[in-house]
Formats: C-alpha cells, sequence, structure tokens
C-alpha cells in the first residue's frame, strides 16, 4: 500500500488513525473497547536512562571471572521463612482463567529452573502451578475467588493485592468466553457469564484496618510467610508509607506499563504513573522510614530486558517482576501465528486480544485445543532462558559499573537523556549536574 | 482450667486431641498469637478464651473440630477462615467475624460489626442479634443466619450460599448479586442493581426451615420472601451502563 504522505496528505497528530479507528468502532458497537496488555502509548521509561560505565574514577569487575551476586532475600522483616530467591527477576501475578492451566505451569517451571518466585492470580491456586513452583506466591485479591486457608499455608509468600499498574482503582474482569467449567467452579461461578472482580476488598477499608488484615493473615499462617502489598503505581509515596506503617514485609509496585489480561482500553491508557515516575517515589518513603532494604520493594511494568532490572535495581528497587515479557518468551505474539493474528483482525507483534479466549499461542485462553499447543516443559526452558538472559544482562551492567552485586547498583551510577526522565528517575541529565525539581 | 503460657510447645499429634480436656486461655495473660497456635496445634477438643478483649483475630485459622467459646467481646476476623471449628462467641464481635470460612460453625450470642461472613465458602454462622454493612459480601456458599437486622450493600456480589435475616435489611440488598439465595422475614430498605424478589416455592421453604432450625431460630419461614439475582447483568451490554 503506498504511504498516503508520499501524495502530500496529512495526518492529523490528534484525531491518528488509531483514534478514528477507535470512534468509528464505538460508533459501530455502543460499547467501550476491552484488551489486555499494558499502556502502549510512548511513556517516559528505563530507555531514558544510561549508565555511567567505570573509567578512570570507578574500578570495574572483570566479566566472567569476578563475581557479581543476584540473590535476594524478601520478606526478612516478619516472617519466618523468607524467600530467599537466586534472580531479583521474579514472575508477576497472573491468573488461571486469564491464563491457561498449561501456561501457569510452564511459568512455575521456568521460575524454578532459575530460582525465583512465580504469583498466582484472580482466580486461586492450581495443583499443576503449586506443584511446578518452588516459590508460589498467593495472591490475596478483593474478589477472594477460590480462596482457602489450605491454599494459603501451602504457599510460600502472600502478596494482598490493592490494584494493578494497568488499572489502579478497578477490579478484575474475565469475559464469558474465557469461564471454562474448571475455571467455574475454582471461583463459584456459573460458567459463561462476564465476570466483574470487586475492585475493594470485602472485610478491610483504609489503611487501619488493613494493618489488621495483615495480622490476621499472620495468625492463620503461624507468621510464617513474608506478606507483600501490591499497589498500582498512582500516589505511590504514600501508598508505600501505609503499607509499611500497616506491616508489609515487602511492597511490590506497578507502574501503568504493566499488563491485565482485560481492562478498558481507556482506563490502561488514562489512569495510573509510569514506572520511572512511581520507583524513586517509594524509595524516598522506605528511605524517610528508614525502612528501604528492610522493607523490600519489587517493581514491575515493562521490564524487558536486564538493562531495566540493573536500572530499576540501581534506583533502589530490590527485585522486579515480569509479566508481558514472561508472555511473550512462553510464545505470544510470536510470528509463527501470524496467519491465525491475521484471521482474529490483528498481527503478530500487536495482539493484544487476551480477553477474547482465542489465543492462537494458547497462552491466554481456556480453549482446550489452544491450550494444548503450549508445552509447558518446553515453554518452561523458555522462560527459564529468558530470566537467565536478564540475569546475565543486568550482571554484565553492574560489573561495568564496578559492582560485586546487583543491589550495589546506585542512583549514582544513572543519567538521563530526557528532562522528563531526570525529573521522574532524580538523576541528572547526561552532561549535566541538572536533576529537574532538585532542592524545590 | 489449665492456664496456657506463651511459650508452649505444641505438641505432636498422632489422632485426634482427647475429648475429655478443656483448656481455658485467658488473653489478659496470653497473647493471641498463643491462643492461635494451640488451637493451630490443639492438645484438646475443647477451648474457652477468657478476657478476649476486642482482640483481633480470635481463633482465626482453625482447622479441625475443634469447640472454641469465646467468653466475651473479639474484634476484627474472630474466627477468620474457620475450616471445622465449632465456635461460640458469647459477646460482639467486630468486622469480618468467620470471613471466608470453609466449614464448620460460628455463633455470635450478640451483635456483628461490618463484612460478618465475607466470601466465605461454607459452613453456618449464625448472628443471634444484629450484624451491621455488608453482612454475607462476596459470599460464595456459606449459610449465615441474623437473628436481627443487617445493614445496607449486604449479600453484594454474593455469589453462592445463603442468607437469612429474621429483622429488617438495609439498603441496596444483594446488589449485583449472582446465585446466593435472600431470605428476609422484615422490611428491605431497597434491593440493589440486578436483585429481584422471587417466589417463594416448597424447596425454599424447606431449606429455610432447616436453616431456621439449626441456627434455633423459631420463625415460621412463610413469614419470609425471597430474594435472588434477576441475571440481568451476567454480560455485558451498553444498555445496562446506569447499573454497572
Amino acid at each position: 500500500m503506498t504511504d498516503p504522505s508520499v501524495l502530500g496528505l496529512r495526518e492529523s497528530a490528534t484525531f491518528d488513525r488509531a483514534t478514528i479507528a477507535g470512534i468509528q468502532r464505538a460508533a459501530e458497537t455502543g460499547v467501550y473497547d476491552i484488551r489486555g496488555w499494558g499502556a502502549k502509548r510512548r511513556l517516559p521509561h528505563f530507555d531514558d536512562l544510561l549508565f555511567l560505565g567505570a573509567s578512570m574514577s570507578r574500578y570495574p569487575l572483570e566479566g566472567y571471572r569476578e563475581r557479581c551476586g543476584t540473590d535476594v532475600t524478601l520478606g526478612d522483616r516478619h516472617a519466618k521463612y523468607p524467600l530467599r530467591l537466586a534472580t531479583p527477576v521474579t514472575i508477576a501475578g497472573m491468573s488461571f482463567g486469564a491464563l491457561s492451566a498449561q501456561a501457569k505451569e510452564a511459568l512455575g517451571r521456568g521460575a524454578s529452573e532459575v530460582g525465583t518466585s512465580t504469583t498466582t492470580g484472580d482466580g486461586g491456586m492450581t495443583p499443576e502451578e503449586r506443584g511446578q513452583s518452588k516459590h508460589l506466591v498467593y495472591q490475596y485479591l478483593p474478589s477472594r475467588y477460590g480462596m482457602n486457608p489450605t491454599d494459603l499455608r501451602k504457599a510460600d509468600a502472600i502478596e494482598v493485592v490493592l490494584g494493578q499498574g494497568a488499572k489502579p482503582g478497578g477490579g478484575g474482569m474475565l469475559l464469558g468466553q474465557k469461564i471454562s467449567d474448571r475455571v467455574a467452579a475454582m471461583r463459584t461461578l456459573p460458567p459463561g457469564i462476564d465476570q466483574r472482580s470487586a475492585c475493594r476488598h470485602p472485610d478491610w477499608t483504609g489503611p487501619d484496618d488493613l494493618a489488621i488484615k495483615i495480622l490476621e493473615l499472620r495468625e492463620i499462617t503461624d507468621w510464617e510467610k513474608p506478606i507483600y502489598v501490591k499497589v498500582g503505581a498512582t500516589r505511590t509515596y504514600y501508598d508505600v508509607k501505609l503499607a509499611v506503617a500497616a506491616g508489609a514485609d515487602v511492597v511490590v509496585v506497578d507502574g501503568m506499563q504493566g499488563g491485565t489480561a482485560a481492562t478498558q482500553d481507556v482506563f490502561i491508557e488514562h489512569v495510573g504513573i509510569p514506572t520511572l515516575a512511581a520507583l524513586p517515589q517509594a524509595v524516598q518513603a522506605l528511605q524517610e522510614l528508614g525502612m528501604h532494604r528492610q522493607v523490600q520493594l519489587i517493581v514491575s511494568g515493562g521490564i524487558r530486558t536486564g538493562a531495566d532490572v540493573a536500572k530499576a535495581m540501581a534506583l533502589g528497587a530490590d527485585a522486579v517482576a515480569i509479566g508481558t515479557a514472561a508472555l511473550i518468551a512462553l510464545g505470544d505474539n510470536h510470528p509463527r501465528h501470524a496467519a491465525e493474528y491475521a484471521a482474529l483482525g490483528s498481527a503478530a507483534g500487536f495482539y493484544d486480544d487476551f480477553q477474547d479466549g482465542r489465543d492462537p499461542a494458547g497462552i491466554t485462553t481456556q480453549d482446550p485445543e489452544l491450550s494444548a499447543r503450549l508445552d509447558p516443559v518446553a515453554g518452561g526452558r523458555r522462560v527459564a532462558n529468558y530470566l537467565r538472559v536478564l540475569t546475565m544482562e543486568a550482571q554484565t551492567i553492574a560489573r561495568a559499573c564496578g559492582k560485586s552485586h546487583l543491589q550495589h547498583l546506585e542512583p549514582e551510577d544513572l543519567v538521563a537523556l530526557t528532562i522528563e526522565a531526570a525529573a521522574m528517575a532524580r538523576v541528572p541529565l547526561a552532561g549535566t549536574s541538572w536533576i529537574p525539581g532538585a532542592g524545590l | 482450667m489449665e492456664p496456657l503460657t506463651t511459650d508452649a510447645t505444641p505438641p505432636n499429634h498422632a489422632g485426634p486431641p482427647p475429648l475429655e480436656r478443656l483448656v481455658s486461655i485467658d488473653v489478659s495473660v496470653a497473647t493471641v498469637r498463643a491462643l492461635n497456635n494451640e488451637l493451630h496445634h490443639p492438645s484438646a477438643a475443647a477451648y474457652e478464651v477468657l478476657q478476649p478483649q476486642g482482640a483481633h483475630a480470635i481463633a482465626a485459622g482453625i482447622d479441625q473440630a475443634l469447640t472454641v467459646d469465646i467468653r466475651g467481646h473479639a474484634g476484627y476476623y474472630c474466627a477468620g477462615m474457620n475450616d471445622g471449628g465449632q465456635i461460640v462467641v458469647h459477646g460482639n464481635v467486630g468486622t469480618g467475624v468467620a470471613e471466608n470460612m470453609m466449614s464448620g460453625s460460628v455463633r455470635i450470642r450478640g451483635d456483628a460489626s461490618q463484612s460478618a461472613g465475607a466470601t466465605g465458602h461454607g459452613g453456618l454462622l449464625v448472628i443471634e442479634g444484629s450484624a451491621s454493612m455488608r453482612c454475607g459480601i462476596s459470599m460464595k456458599g456459606i449459610d449465615i443466619v441474623v437473628g436481627g437486622d443487617i445493614g445496607p450493600m449486604s449479600a453484594f456480589m454474593a455469589q453462592a450460599g445463603r442468607l437469612v435475616v429474621c429483622g429488617d435489611a438495609g439498603d441496596d440488598l444483594g446488589d449485583s448479586v449472582y446465585e446466593a439465595r435472600i431470605y428476609v422475614r422484615g422490611k428491605v430498605g431497597a434491593l440493589g442493581a440486578d436483585c429481584i424478589e422471587k417466589p417463594m416455592r416448597d424447596e425454599h421453604l424447606a431449606e429455610l426451615a432447616a436453616l431456621l432450625t439449626a441456627a434455633r431460630l423459631d420463625h415460621d419461614p412463610r413469614a419470609f420472601r425471597r430474594y435472588g439475582s434477576g441475571r440481568t447483568l451476567y454480560h455485558f451490554a451498553a444498555h445496562n451502563s446506569a447499573a454497572y
């Protein structure tokens, strides 16, 4: 097709083709667009940061020779059995329901192979996932679907979920085409209905109640398990302070690039703040409380490479979580499915209809034939490979900065490429000593 | 009566705890943590909790058929996630009593605060007095019988189980209810979105009679009205936007 611009045609920046298509779709259907994935708009991100490698004034470590540690302990503030992970790259919460049982098993296998954790989601714990996950974090969500004390005791950590980056303030959503009999039974819902998860917890409101809720969870599990609190990135500074005050062992902050299986497009793109803007707020809150490194910080939302891992850790995170990237490692959006994506009105690299249940890669579906396409063993191997690459890439950068452990990376190692990123990350614009907003 | 010390080591059991022993635990002396640790690794089948003083998470996480009598008022999440225990509170309780109960029974001789029986999957919760707002919110199979009234937004998004109210119900009863069944003897302030009155058939009179008997409440089932889901919100539809 000829590029219209060579004909002298001008596309509106305000009403671009995607916007026009959105208006046309709304006018035809009368319903808003529901999709998966996270924010697709361009945002200030880790790409806008660079590391200052060692040179005259800093001493680098030898790659392949000198050790660069990657291990992390999560939740040693109150829990009898904190999580001890070999890599700080963890797998974020994704539900059975949103994902097939095979995909959940594959994530567990991959995470276990490299010694990291995976996380349940808004649908309870499956035996496949528990069985294949060495370290399993059990999400405690407003819906409490499938929630039971037996599974709670089987978990290695408990994550109280207040929100997620793709939809802070919104509950989960699972459309009828993905409510199979098994999913329906685990959630105590009629099969085939469009399921709306609650956005607020049913038995506590506010930070003072949360402290009592966390106490109850500790009492039920005999103070054995770390308790995480997960928030979508919004008023992160205050949320982190309140989570710590409520007794969290670990705080999870999910930026707006973090994925979802099904949410309104308008919600994904317009509610919440970027991961880069949230992370320094979280660290500041922890530092002011004297709890940085005492209460661990996990950051998610747009982590793709070891550089992203290293940058998040340099800004003060103890660990990161990946969701969308893990699905891509499993086979999501692979060009081998190009013809099937086209048949669904999408394309490899663009597919985000995770709500639809017809995922050709067999990941975001409950269809038995489609989900059988994903071999959990092979998928697990790909996830493990990818996790290893992320870890090794982060180590490469850390060594270049002279750090013998990923946790030794620090903001001083970073500069920003843009004024926006400098202001958000609170590191100087490259080549200057200017941190916009510092000292105000 | 045997006092429990805070450093008591839980015994390792090969079989069920002995029935003949009643262990009394004074929460003004022992901690709640020590109490719950004992209830999770019981050395007896019957317990009484003295001077609970409104403490939170009393008797939370019981996972076997113990009898526990709590002699006084309890705070939040009393008997939380109970799975098999027969628990009686001789007083009032705070928010979230018997939240997420799986099985067993919890009886409150007084009143209950918000979110009583929230998300419960099974078992029977009896509140002899009244319950505050959000009673039975997100219930998933539990049976709740309230001798008095319940507050607003009760049975919100209730998925399964039965909620019986012998007094009045507050506003927005059963908003967005799924398949839970609600029986109310008195007045209903207002029904929530997609909650409708439904005919009382013989099977409903029979199950209500059984629930009242189990709760040891003497009311005529025919004096109750039944409410449940209109099932009009089970699928997204643009014309329902005012109800969502």
